[in-house]
């Protein structure tokens, strides 16, 4: 059953998170537990709020009876053809920013969905929703982004569909995407089949999409050359697949809550635990900058070009090794590891020796003096 | 990163860890209290915890200047908030931090304008862009942010910035000690004292601590070496039989503070008769409010403020999880009704308060190896 | 209570207003330079950065000497354990190694 469901607006670029359950959660028909009294941003930051709210009240409504963990995109089968099938929808301010914009993340965001399930995207279908007075200019160049994305990466746009809403809503434009692919051939990606010592491993330095847009925003006045990273990770799913894909056991893109949010929903996921080390953890200079000085943790900023992949031990230096053979994969580390102990958590060492639990985020990546 | 990467050379920290313990005295227990919010989240950052011997235990203290603030002052600034035209900014940390009707956050899911600064400057700037709303800036923190909304305050005046003004929650930290050292229950060794605080109004405020109450105190930098270095620094005068302040963090602080921030802060501020702390009850000249000469820059005199009073809940432990007496998973919400996710208390928000520090770092991580966490040898 | 980190000062704004650019690892903000009037700091200089103020400026030579004083962290106590090897305790004991690092009392300004 699909996973996805889209979420309500953000000031800041938002996806539905995958809808993930750990695997001591049976849902039970159609008993709602969600107990908030309204909606808040924090329901759409990709963290515990929003897991909430899925768990709590989508998926007991929506998939009742479902005991599957949820992975970024879902199978589907039909008539004896298995495909891939997704969606996500993108809410961004402002529309572009340094390295990309709103219509770049809209296609590599769901070909990245269902990259890390394990399938190449081949067609989607967009929907619009604009606001009232969005100059043509800034939707022209938003569909011919889309346009370049779906070209570079051979997919097909199969249809769409718009509306528009009045002037003060929809920020400009919401746009949703939906995409469907075809299994890679001999790739699993299962929760379930992560064991004890295997590796986990990273495509890339992580937060320079979420530093970028909040510089972008322009609200705390700070400057950097940083460039969001959105890309198509396929290329590089494609080559771990090609050479070591009886090891692979899982793949996220870690997007809104960043790397922490996505390892804490595997480690509750597979109930084992998962071990970082601080120091392999690749990151630029001037996002680590922007995080000591607003007080952010990295670990919590959103992506949207890297991925991270559960690979057995045997496996994993010839899946960094494809990696790094791979253009655009040069920086991926090998970062962690899968242990018994923390389970359900995600501890991370420092060389000296000093350890902390990183938890997921709660709400929205906040600066802070204190 | 210049003057913070050289302070995490795990090489050094290893010598600092091992200086360390050579020093401490196994058949002693050294009860250690950080005053710092700062260095609370600091030592559970960077995992020193580990690296200590189990004789020292780290208490934390309570300066962490949103977890002090009662909660009906969050209602208060709220309030005045409520009125269409203004705009209520604050920094990220109060954001979550619950009121008795609703955290900022809240409200704003409500219909109110909420914005987040960095600088007090930038709430100024806001005013300066917004000449038709009324910018109600939420000041906290203890004396190392004070100057800066001096400062502020003043740029308001002297640019005649009307649409602007301050509800001033700034709290001072000698006050804060004192009620410390004045709780029957707390038994200090010594004190690993503030670092930033300390850059304003120096390290002479402190010498009381070591003259009358016989405890050392070593004002502190916040990377892991830093604080290494001052427990080196409390443990050599521990066994010396000595009692007095050191500057380990001479390379920010000066002994004598900075003349500029002090002087700005007594243009601009003087002391309330008395203010009332979260968990240390009602202390006197421990706040400031603006000077009668600043009234039209003071939200407090320009608006009617309800000054709600609430109190936390009986079951919510944080006066003494804050004076140091409870360890944050001795209180008995904590884990339970009081998360960082439905936090009860700014304890559980702040990101220096001692509970959401522990939640976040090491509670899970205990219940695993399941330590036992109301021994003293845990958080 | 109080984040505030080192930042180089890369620009000064001409004119009366107290302001500048500061630069931390390839970010710049603006920083407001009012607190340090009386020891106002020139491009190249770092200093602490708080809420978008500058609280300090810091010490390039106190950080150094700082950084000595660790590094020579048990090095008094190995330097002990050798000559213990030739039978000199007694003198070392009324002597060099037991002061320790000297004691600190002060910031110097650099």
């Amino acid at each position: 059953m699909n996973g996805k469901i889209p979420t309500e607006d953000s000031p800041a670029e938002a996806r539905s998170p995958a809808v993930v359950r750990s695997p001591s959660v049976v849902c039970s028909s159609n008993v709602v537990r969600f107990r908030d009294l309204q909606i808040e941003m924090a329901h759409g930051a990709g963290g515990k709020a929003s897991r909430r709210l899925v768990e709590g009240l989508f998926a007991p409504l929506l998939c009742p009876g479902s005991h599957e963990p949820l992975n970024d995109a879902a199978r589907v089968e039909m008539n004896g053809i298995t495909i891939a099938f997704t969606t996500d929808s993108f809410v961004v301010k402002p529309l572009r920013f340094p390295g990309g914009s709103i219509g770049e993340l809209a296609v590599n965001g769901t070909m990245n969905d269902l990259a890390v399930s394990g399938a190449r995207a081949s067609a989607m279908v967009v929907t619009f929703v604009l606001e009232e007075g969005l100059p043509t200019t800034i939707l022209e160049a938003e569909v011919r982004a889309m346009s370049e994305a779906l070209q570079r990466a051979g997919v097909t746009m199969a249809g769409g569909d718009t509306k528009v809403v009045e002037r003060g809503k929809a920020d400009g434009m919401y746009i949703t995407t939906a995409g469907i692919g075809s299994p890679l051939p001999g790739v699993k990606v299962d929760a379930r089949s992560v064991r004890p010592g295997d590796k986990v491993l990273l495509s890339g330095p992580i937060g320079d999409h979420g530093i970028t847009i909040l510089l972008a925003r322009g609200e705390l006045d700070l400057e950097a050359d940083l460039y969001s990273d959105t890309r198509s990770v396929l290329p590089l799913v494609e080559a771990l697949a090609a050479e070591c894909s009886p090891g692979i056991r899982w793949m996220r893109d870690p997007t809104r809550g960043g790397l922490a949010t996505s390892l804490n929903e595997l480690a509750r996921d597979c109930g084992l635990g998962i071990e970082l080390h601080e120091e392999e953890i690749p990151i630029h200079d001037a996002v680590r900058g922007a995080c000591e000085l607003l007080g952010l943790d990295p670990l919590h900023i959103a992506n949207e070009g890297q991925f991270i992949v559960i690979v057995s031990a045997e496996y994993a230096d010839a899946a960094l090794n494809a990696l790094h053979q791979t253009p655009g994969g040069e920086e991926a580390m090998i970062i962690g590891q899968v242990k018994e102990e923390p389970a359900n958590a995600v501890l991370v060492t420092t060389r000296y020796g000093g350890t902390r639990i990183v938890d997921m985020l709660v709400g929205d990546p906040l600066p802070r003096i204190c | 990163m210049r003057f913070v990467d050289e302070f995490r050379d795990p090489e050094l920290i290893t010598r600092a860890s091992e200086e360390i313990r050579r020093l401490a005295d196994p058949a002693r227990h050294y009860r250690i209290m950080e005053v710092c919010g700062g260095h609370t989240h600091a030592i559970y950052r960077f995992g020193l915890k580990d690296i200590l011997p189990s004789n020292i235990e780290l208490i934390h203290g309570p300066g962490c200047p949103v977890c002090v603030l009662p909660m009906g002052r969050i209602d208060d600034g709220l309030a005045i908030a409520r009125d269409p035209n203004t705009i209520f900014v604050a920094f990220g940390d109060m954001m979550r931090v619950p009121g008795a009707h609703g955290s900022p956050f809240e409200h704003k899911a409500r219909g109110i304008d909420v914005r987040i600064v960095y600088s007090p400057a930038d709430a100024l700037e806001l005013a300066r862009k917004n000449p038709e709303k009324e910018v109600i800036f939420f000041a906290i923190g203890f004396e190392t942010t004070a100057p800066s909304t001096a400062l502020t305050i003043m740029s308001a005046r002297a640019h005649d910035i009307r649409n602007f003004s301050v509800f001033c929650n700034h709290v001072t930290i000698v006050p804060a000690i004192r009620a410390i050292l004045d709780s029957p229950d707390m038994r200090l060794d010594g004190f690993i004292g503030p670092g930033h605080v300390s850059t304003v109004i120096g390290c002479r405020p402190y010498e009381w601590i070591a003259r009358n109450e016989g405890k050392p105190v070593v004002t502190s930098g916040f990377e892991p070496l830093d604080l290494l270095q001052s427990i080196v620094m409390l443990l050599r005068q521990l066994h010396a039989g000595e009692a007095r302040v050191e500057n380990q963090y001479k390379r920010a602080v000066p002994w004598e503070g900075n003349r500029a921030a002090l002087k700005a802060m007594a243009e601009v501020f003087e002391l309330r008769p008395y203010f009332e702390w979260r968990g240390l009850g009602f202390i006197s000249q421990s706040a400031l409010r603006l000077r009668e000469k600043y009234a039209g820059w003071d939200a407090e005199q320009r608006y009617s403020v309800p000054e709600t009073r609430v109190a936390d809940p009986k079951s919510a432990q944080c006066g003494e999880v804050l004076k140091g007496v409870l360890k944050p998973a001795q209180c008995k919400l904590f884990g339970k009704e009081c998360t960082p996710e439905h936090p009860i208390g700014a304890l559980m928000v702040s990101s220096e308060g001692s509970c959401a520090a522990y939640y976040n770092y090491e509670y899970r991580k205990s219940l695993v190896t399941r330590i036992d966490l109301a021994t003293s040898s845990v958080a | 209570m109080c984040l505030a980190i080192p930042g180089k000062i890369v620009d000064i704004a001409a004119g009366q207003n107290l302001v500048g650019t500061v630069e931390v690892t390839g970010v710049r903000r603006k920083v407001q330079l009012g607190l340090l009037e009386d020891d106002m700091p020139k491009i190249g200089d770092w200093v602490l950065i708080h809420v978008g103020f500058a609280m300090s400026r810091i010490s390039e030579q106190d950080a150094a000497e700082q950084m000595r004083l660790l590094t020579a962290l048990g090095e008094t106590e190995q330097a002990m354990e050798e000559v213990r090897g030739y039978g000199l305790e007694n003198d070392i004991a009324n002597g060099a190694g037991r002061d320790g690092p000297t004691q600190w009392s002060g910031k110097s300004h650099a």
